[in-house]
Order: structure tokens, then C-alpha cells, then sequence
């Protein structure tokens, strides 16, 4: 029986299995440290969970709330009448008729601003005292209100009628109609622009889409046209156009051809999505500040690991003299303080990873959203975990291999 | 040499350790010679007692024989391997299957029941698991502990202690058993049973290397060397004194 172990050159093993034993024992044996000495690895993980979770299911929401009116709407503008130095109109007359025919869009419409005096604005006959009020004068076809979505208090707006044979109507915007003194329009109200008469047929309580409608005076577009002329280059005509959801990106790019097939150029159509830019800008550098402090966190949990993991290998010292005598060598002592700090750092990344999503749904629920959390980042964050109990291990390891065992023992 | 060679033959049974001219210093400033270079032969099956005052070089001695600490001079062979010189990996696997420990201070891990406090010595081994309970159950049972198996260290007197870290270093079988201090920790009465545990091993075959401060547990022992400041001194039959003035021990 003593011949069969006289190898000559065997060498001493650790299996893997072994290794986990040693190391889960190592962690089992003192539960309440390990709890411990993985609550910061807990807590970024955690925080970095929850906050990538809550930030994308917020942004999932709140592009839910603006994409309604975002992503069906087109802005089309004249740009060349914007490089000229003399007023121009680059949409043709049938402009309203030829963009509404386009597969997917709901209404779309000319306007500009009128180009007045300052004081142009009276309920009063010219010449009167005082002056007039500086109000803003928009001209716009009956199509551009409805595809801006302008919602009247009282009163009607213009319709094809009013357009076709240029009335002097106007529809008035709610603190306008108050600075003007009109309370009712049972009296049919007249108001002067630029000392013309206009009858006031409605009184608007706002406006989603154009928010310069909701200060000022509405004329039909062909009575501007009319008293005022061509739009002026400063402020040139534009068309806004209310799609279908889905459809703006291929209206916008419709649009200018089947206005001006002559010389699409002229036309600059675009999709609004600067507003949701912005916002996830903002959204983006909030995200980062509070990533920041969840990689604190982890940093600190890293730091904590190694601590502990130190403060183990050499409370432990004389455990690791009887390994070695047992046959252990320093690469099998290091291997078992590196797979406890691993570990650690997994458990802590597991159980992290469980508050973040918990975190989330919490929250989610709280508020009626929709959860949304991208799988890889629940999936990466015990790896993750893990590495960090890795790096944390290294130096702690190395110190362990370094006990002289003769020492240890003593 | 002849002397040693005749020695083995005279035994008749293969040699477990072998000193030749083995040394150690400590590195200073000043260097320390702890070990003066020391001639030891160890047969299987004999049991030996090293005795010596504090400082006199017994842990050296025994840190050289386990393969804990390495020679400066002089070469070591256990089983007939050379093992002074030899790769770590090496030394470690002659650790784990050739050498039995048991220390004064029993180093039990005080989380692990006594039977996993032994199968711990099969943990480096590469034995495969499978038997490893069975056998860490025999090695109890042969130490009088088997109905203590589940026991915690601290549920143990220290004779049970010292009795568990017997039956760990038994566990493979080893062709040595190295005790430091076996009953440094005990009171007489445990003393004797330790040392009785101790001489019944003996007699059922292995080899004892037993360092001891205790003249009782000493007389037990076929062979009585004395260390004093870093040399062998055999208490039995001495021999001719080295020229160096070493003396050449051996059975």
C-alpha cells in the first residue's frame, strides 16, 4: 500500500470542486460579514440597475407623451423665399389641396406672420387714441388651423368661404380678445388691423402646435394676401402638416415634390424631433451624474471587498500554514482567497441586481408606466459583480500566497 | 557513510528520512545557525524523540523534515526522493501523502466538524472525492472518535482535539508522522492518553518523529536524540563524533 504512492514526481492538486467547497466555506462559515462585505458591491449594483432601469422606462414614457404631437408633425418651410431679399410665396396656391392628398396626411396648411407696425392692432377706428396694440397677425389657410389642432372658446374659425373670397374675418386668441376688450360675440365685433376693418367670428382658448397663435390675431390667408401682399423674407410662409402617427418621415420627404415638382429646392421639409433631442440630453446627463455615484458606490464595495478579504488572510493565517503543510501550494491559497472574493462580488452582484429590478417594477407600478429594462444589463450586472470581486481579491490573494508557512505554524 | 548504509541494512527495513550533512541558517544580520549540519536516519516503523531546551533548534529540525522550510546544506531524502532541492509543486505533494502533522496547538479549523477537519488532508491529494468520507471515518474510528464525527472543535476536550489532528495526519497514510509538541497543550492525565494513542500507532507499523519537551512522552520512544544549540546528540548507542562536531546518528 506505501508502494503505490511512491511516485517520484507527483505534485500536489486542487481540484475545482475542492476549491469551491473551500472557498463557499470560507463564506458560509462567517454569513454575517459576508452580508456585510457585500453591501456596497449590493448597492452599486443595485443603484446601477434601478437607475438604468427607472431612466429608461421614464424615457419610454415621456416619449409616449410628446411622440403624439411629434412624431405627426411635418414643418415644411420656404427657404428660398428666406434667401431672397424681395417678399415671396413659394407655395402655390393649391398648396393645402395638394399636401392633403399625400398618403398618411390628416390636414396641412400655409401660414405666415403678417410683417405690421408696431400699434397695428385697435378695436378703435384709425386715427383714434390711444394707439393701437402690438399684437402678432398671422396669416393662415382654414387647413392650416386644423392641422395646428386650434381649439376655439366661443365663435367659429374661417372656413374655405372666408379663404376663397378674402374676407376681413379674424379669429382672436383668448388674452388677446381680453387686451382687445371683446367679451362676447353676439354684437359681431369689428377690429382694425393696419386701420382695415376686420369682424371678429371667434375666439381661440389655445393652440397645440403653434404657440404664436395663442398670443395674437388669425386673418384667412388670401385676405392677408390681399391687404398685405407676399410674405416678407424675415418672416416667410411655412406649411404645417398633421400626419398620420408614423407617417411624418415620409411626408416630409414627399412633400416638397408634390408641391413644387419644378423645383423641390424651394421647399425645406422637416420632421420635429429637436424638442425630444433636447430632452434626452437633458435626460442623458442626469442618467450620468447618477451613474457617477452608483460607480462610487461599486468602487467603495470594491473596496470593502478587498478590505475584508485582508483582513481574512491574515486572521487566517495559521489556517494557511496547515493548508500548506497539508500540501497546498501558494498558487492553490491564493486560488481559494480569489474564488471568496469572487464569489462575494457575484453574490453581491446576484442579490444587487434583484433589488434594481425590484426597484424598478416598485416604482413602475407606483406610477401606472410600463417597465422597460434592457435583459443585457440584468444579465451583465452579477458578471459584472463578479469582476469586481476578482480585481478586489488580487492583492489579498498575492499577500496569502506570501505566508511563510514555518510561521504560520508557530 | 558505511556506518549509515550498514545502519539500514542492520534494520532491515527501507529509511524514511535521511539527513546528509543537513543545515540551516537564517539569513541575518547576524545570520543565525539554527541547524548545525546534522546526519539522521529514520527507518520505517521506528519511533524517534527529539528533546531539547527552547532555541536549541528542534523547530528547524522539524521544519526541515516536514518540508516546511529548505536546507541551506546538506540534502534531505525522504522515502529515498530527494526532496531538499526539489520544485515546490513536489515538496507539496510529498507534504500531502508522505507526512503526517500534528501540532501542539492541534490547528483544527473552528467552523468544520472533526470529520471534515480530516478530510480537509485529502483536499491537495488529488484523491478522488468519492471515498473521502468513508476514509476520514476509518481514520476517526481509529483514533477512538467515530461516535464524535459531527462534533465542532469547541464541543471537544483537548485529548479529542489532539486526537482528530492525529486521525487527519493518518488519514494518507503517510510514511511519517511528525509531531510537534503532541501534548504541549494537555494536562498529564490526557498527556498519557495522547502518548499511549502515540505508541500503539507505533506498534501497529508507522513511523514516528516526535519532538517533545515531556521526559514521560519521551521515554516512550525507541530512540532519544537531544538537540542543543543546533546538535544532534543521540542519547542511546552513541556513535563516532563528525570531524565537524556533528554527531553522526542513526540507529
Amino acid at each position: 500500500m506505501f508502494t503505490a504512492r511512491r511516485r517520484a514526481g507527483g505534485s500536489s492538486r486542487l481540484r475545482p470542486r475542492d476549491l469551491a467547497d473551500e472557498a463557499l466555506a470560507g463564506l458560509v462559515q462567517r454569513p454575517g460579514r459576508s452580508v456585510l462585505t457585500m453591501l456596497g458591491t449590493v448597492l452599486g449594483i443595485g443603484g446601477f440597475v434601478a437607475i438604468v432601469g427607472l431612466s429608461q422606462t421614464a424615457n419610454g414614457q415621456i416619449g409616449t407623451a410628446f411622440s403624439r404631437l411629434d412624431a405627426t408633425e411635418v414643418i415644411v418651410t420656404d427657404s428660398a423665399a428666406a434667401a431672397a431679399k424681395t417678399p415671396a410665396l413659394d407655395f402655390p396656391a393649391d398648396a393645402d389641396a395638394r399636401a392633403g392628398r399625400i398618403n398618411g396626411v390628416v390636414a396641412a396648411g400655409v401660414w405666415w406672420t403678417v410683417p405690421l407696425k408696431h400699434g397695428a392692432v385697435s378695436a378703435r377706428p384709425p386715427g383714434a387714441h390711444p394707439a393701437g396694440l402690438s399684437l402678432n397677425v398671422t396669416a393662415a389657410t382654414p387647413e392650416a388651423l386644423a392641422a395646428s389642432g386650434a381649439v376655439l372658446r366661443s365663435g367659429v374659425l374661417f372656413n374655405r368661404f372666408h379663404q376663397d373670397h378674402a374676407q376681413n374675418v379674424a379669429v382672436v386668441a383668448a388674452p388677446a380678445a381680453a387686451q382687445l376688450g371683446l367679451t362676447s360675440l353676439a354684437e359681431q365685433p369689428a377690429i382694425f388691423i393696419g386701420g382695415q376693418p376686420f369682424t371678429v367670428i371667434g375666439i381661440l382658448s389655445g393652440d397645440q402646435r403653434l404657440p404664436q397663435l395663442n398670443l395674437g390675431v388669425i386673418v384667412p390667408e388670401k385676405t392677408a394676401l390681399r391687404v398685405w401682399g407676399l410674405p416678407h423674407h424675415d418672416s416667410p410662409a411655412q406649411m404645417i402638416i398633421h400626419t398620420r402617427l408614423g407617417a411624418a418621415p415620409v411626408v416630409a420627404g414627399q412633400v416638397p415634390v408634390a408641391l413644387r415638382p419644378g423645383d423641390p429646392l424651394a421647399l425645406t421639409a422637416a420632421t420635429s424631433a429637436n424638442g425630444s433631442e433636447l430632452g434626452q440630453e437633458v435626460a442623458a446627463s442626469l442618467n450620468n451624474l447618477l451613474l457617477a455615484l452608483a460607480g462610487i458606490a461599486l468602487i467603495v464595495g470594491m473596496i470593502g471587498i478587498a478590505n475584508t478579504t485582508l483582513v481574512a488572510v491574515l486572521e487566517r493565517k495559521s489556517e494557511i500554514g496547515l493548508r500548506r503543510a497539508l500540501g497546498a501550494r501558494p498558487v492553490h491559497i491564493s486560488a481559494q482567497f480569489l474564488t471568496e472574493s469572487t464569489a462575494l462580488g457575484l453574490s453581491g452582484g446576484l442579490i444587487g441586481a434583484s433589488l434594481g429590478v425590484v426597484t424598478v417594477l416598485v416604482v413602475t407600478v407606483l406610477h401606472h408606466w410600463t417597465a422597460v429594462l434592457a435583459p443585457g444589463l440584468v444579465l451583465a450586472a452579477p458578471a459584472a459583480g463578479a469582476i469586481i470581486g476578482l480585481i478586489a481579491g488580487l492583492y489579498p490573494a498575492l499577500r496569502a500566497s506570501g505566508v511563510e508557512p514555518a510561521e504560520a505554524l508557530r | 557513510m558505511t556506518a549509515r548504509t550498514e545502519a539500514a541494512a542492520a534494520t532491515e527495513a527501507p529509511v524514511v528520512i535521511r539527513l546528509a550533512g543537513a543545515a540551516c541558517t537564517y539569513p541575518g544580520p547576524p545570520p543565525v545557525r539554527a541547524l548545525k549540519p546534522a546526519d539522521l536516519v529514520i527507518g520505517r516503523g521506528e519511533h524517534v524523540a527529539i528533546t531539547g531546551p527552547s532555541g536549541s533548534g528542534k523547530s528547524t529540525l522539524l521544519n526541515l523534515v516536514g518540508l516546511i522550510d529548505r536546507p541551506t546544506a546538506g540534502t534531505i531524502e525522504i522515502d529515498g526522493l530527494d526532496v531538499g532541492g526539489s520544485p515546490e509543486r513536489r515538496r507539496a505533494a510529498v507534504r500531502a501523502l508522505r507526512i503526517g502533522f500534528v501540532f501542539q496547538s492541534f490547528h483544527l479549523l473552528p467552523h468544520r466538524t472533526a470529520l471534515e477537519n480530516v478530510m480537509l488532508a485529502q483536499v491537495y491529494t488529488g484523491i478522488a472525492r468519492g471515498g473521502r468520507r468513508a476514509a476520514a471515518l476509518t481514520a476517526l474510528e481509529q483514533v477512538g472518535l467515530g461516535e464524535r464525527s459531527g462534533s465542532l472543535p469547541s464541543a471537544l476536550s483537548g485529548g479529542e482535539r489532539q486526537r482528530v489532528a492525529i486521525a487527519r495526519a493518518l488519514i494518507n497514510r503517510p510514511s511519517l508522522l511528525l509531531c510537534d509538541e503532541p501534548t504541549g497543550n494537555l494536562d498529564s492525565a490526557t498527556t498519557a492518553e495522547i502518548s499511549g494513542l502515540l505508541e500503539g500507532l507505533h506498534r501497529a507499523g508507522t513511523t514516528l518523529l516526535v519532538i517533545t519537551h515531556n521526559p514521560a512522552v519521551a521515554r516512550r520512544a525507541q530512540r532519544r536524540i537531544t538537540i542543543r544549540d543546533g546538535y544532534l546528540t543521540e542519547a542511546r548507542g552513541p556513535q563516532a563524533a563528525a570531524p565537524d562536531g556533528a554527531r553522526r546518528v542513526h540507529g
